[in-house]
């Protein structure tokens, strides 16, 4: 112990206090300050940026979903309109299949009863002409009734022969 | 450094050279007044020649007496500065008269006086190197910040994860995160500052400034001064009257806790001024020891031991100044604690 205070030199231990301190407020002023300054200013702006990465991850997540949902909700959207749409198809079809139908046998309908209808107005016709003949060939049959029977039957089928149902 | 063992080599008895070693470690581990690297020893005349630059030497002695330290020629001459004399005796400048003449008293302890000696010894100078190549090298880190947008470039890439970790393994968990921003200046040129001295010392320009007392006991008094200067109400309180114990032991406990604001400082003190002076008479012991064999086996021994305890010297640099800085952190953290339990 005596040997250690004998040999302390208070001339060193001046110097080194005075350099020390010194050199502790010249570091202050020109380098610790700015160093820890700039590292805690990195270090904030790092985990602002980690934070504001996650958020966005997160919201990018939620936005895929929504469109996820979205376009199923397209999807099932379209399927209903195509099935809505063929069934309407479908339907428009068998109307149009069962329309023409009704119409055929309308028209049928309409073209047996007209046949029917120039039939009988045909027979009529017949008929009344038949019947002018009739009275025709018996006017004609009694205006030769005098002569002989021969004759009588020639003359019939003569005028039978000329009146054949022009 | 080693011209010096190796025409010690020329003498002829063991003991000359051992007495020799023994010196040299010594006058190693000690201040000096001019900057040697290494000497010679004229084999005829058996002078000795000194190779390296001299210092200025400043004594405070009715008035300030400044000169060279080649004047001094390593105590061979007598300096006369403005009517007084002085002669450096073993590593010290006593004044004597005009021929030079040391008294001694029955214990052999010399009885000149000594002026009061302010000298930039080669410590003080290796301290100015060490401050000015600190400077250099935080302010251009802290440059290269606005330079490479908030990185660090070049050297100050190796060192800023070092101020970190001062700054997240040391300050904040001992000081706490509300009070640590005000000791980070001290801490961080502490840390940096007593680790730069040691390493220096580990170098072959064979400085000790970190195992010199003086260096270490003005380090621990700025350490002392922060925490009692800094210290809260709380800390005093458990040092006067510690709370949570019986009343009839406070008044006890009181001159304990005084000394123990003292002691621990001093512990600071002695620890890292021990741990570099026996590293460095260590080293220098197995150096020595090499000679002193003088031949292949017992040398070559010598130097692979020399080799380790340089490598676990490297290791104690670090380790003493993180220490050093670690115990000042934590009396910091005694000193602003909150009274919280």
């Amino acid at each position: 112990m005596e040997k250690l205070i004998s040999e302390f030199s208070s001339g060193l231990f001046f110097w080194q206090t005075l350099i020390f301190v010194t050199l502790i407020f010249l570091l202050r002023k020109f380098a610790w300050k700015p160093i820890l300054d700039t590292i805690n200013e990195r270090e904030k702006s790092i985990r602002d940026s980690l934070n504001s990465a996650k958020e966005a991850k997160k919201e990018m997540e939620s936005l895929q979903a929504e469109n996820k949902k979205i376009l199923q909700e397209a999807r099932s959207e379209s399927d209903a309109m195509i099935n809505q749409a063929k069934q309407s198809g479908k339907e428009l079809v068998e109307k149009a299949k069962s329309d023409a139908r009704l119409e055929a046998e309308n028209i049928l309908v309409q073209a047996r009863t007209s046949i029917e209808n120039e039939k009988r107005s045909a027979m009529n016709e017949i008929k009344n002409q038949v019947a002018d003949l009739s009275i025709d060939i018996a006017s004609k049959v009694l205006e030769q009734e005098l002569d002989d029977d021969k004759n009588h039957q020639d003359y019939i089928n003569k005028l039978l022969k000329e009146k054949k149902f022009d | 450094m080693s011209a010096s063992f190796l025409d010690a080599k020329e003498e002829e008895k063991e003991l000359t050279l051992q007495e020799e070693i023994t010196e040299y470690i010594y006058h190693h581990v000690q201040d000096s007044h001019d900057f040697s690297l290494f000497s010679t020893k004229d084999k005829e005349t058996g002078k000795k020649k000194y190779y390296g630059f001299p210092l200025p030497v400043i004594l405070i002695d009715d008035g300030v007496k400044f000169f060279m330290s080649s004047k001094l020629d390593h105590g061979k001459n007598v300096v006369n500065a403005s009517g007084k004399y002085y002669k450096l005796y073993h590593g010290k400048i006593y004044e004597t008269n005009s021929e030079g003449y040391i008294s001694y008293d029955e214990e052999g302890i010399v009885t000149n006086a000594m002026p009061l000696d302010m000298s930039i010894t080669k410590s003080v100078f290796s301290i100015l190197l060490i401050s000015v190549l600190m400077f250099w090298l935080f302010t251009s880190l802290a440059k290269s910040y606005k330079q490479n947008n908030q990185i660090a470039s070049g050297i100050g890439r190796f060192f800023e994860p070092i101020v970190l970790l001062i700054r997240d393994e040391i300050a904040i968990p001992s000081i706490g995160e509300h009070h640590y921003k005000k000791y980070m200046s001290f801490l961080l040129t502490l840390f940096f500052f007593i680790w730069f001295l040691n390493l220096l010392g580990l170098s072959p320009l064979g400085v000790n400034v970190t195992g010199n007392i003086a260096v270490t006991f003005g380090l621990a008094l700025i350490t002392f001064l922060i925490t009692n200067l800094t210290a809260n109400k709380t800390y005093w309180k458990h040092i006067f009257w510690m709370p949570g114990v019986p009343v009839w032991l406070k008044p006890l406990l009181a001159p304990i806790e005084l000394l123990g604001v003292f002691i621990k400082p001093f512990s600071l003190m002695i620890r890292l001024y021990a741990n570099i002076l026996a590293g460095h008479i260590v080293l220098y012991s197995l150096i020595g020891l090499i000679f002193i064999f003088k031949n292949l086996v017992g040398s070559s021994l010598s130097l692979v031991l020399v080799f380790f305890i340089s490598i676990i010297e490297v290791l104690v640099a670090l380790l003493q100044a993180y220490i050093f800085t670690l115990l000042s952190a934590l009396y910091f953290g005694f000193a602003v604690q909150e009274d919280d339990h």
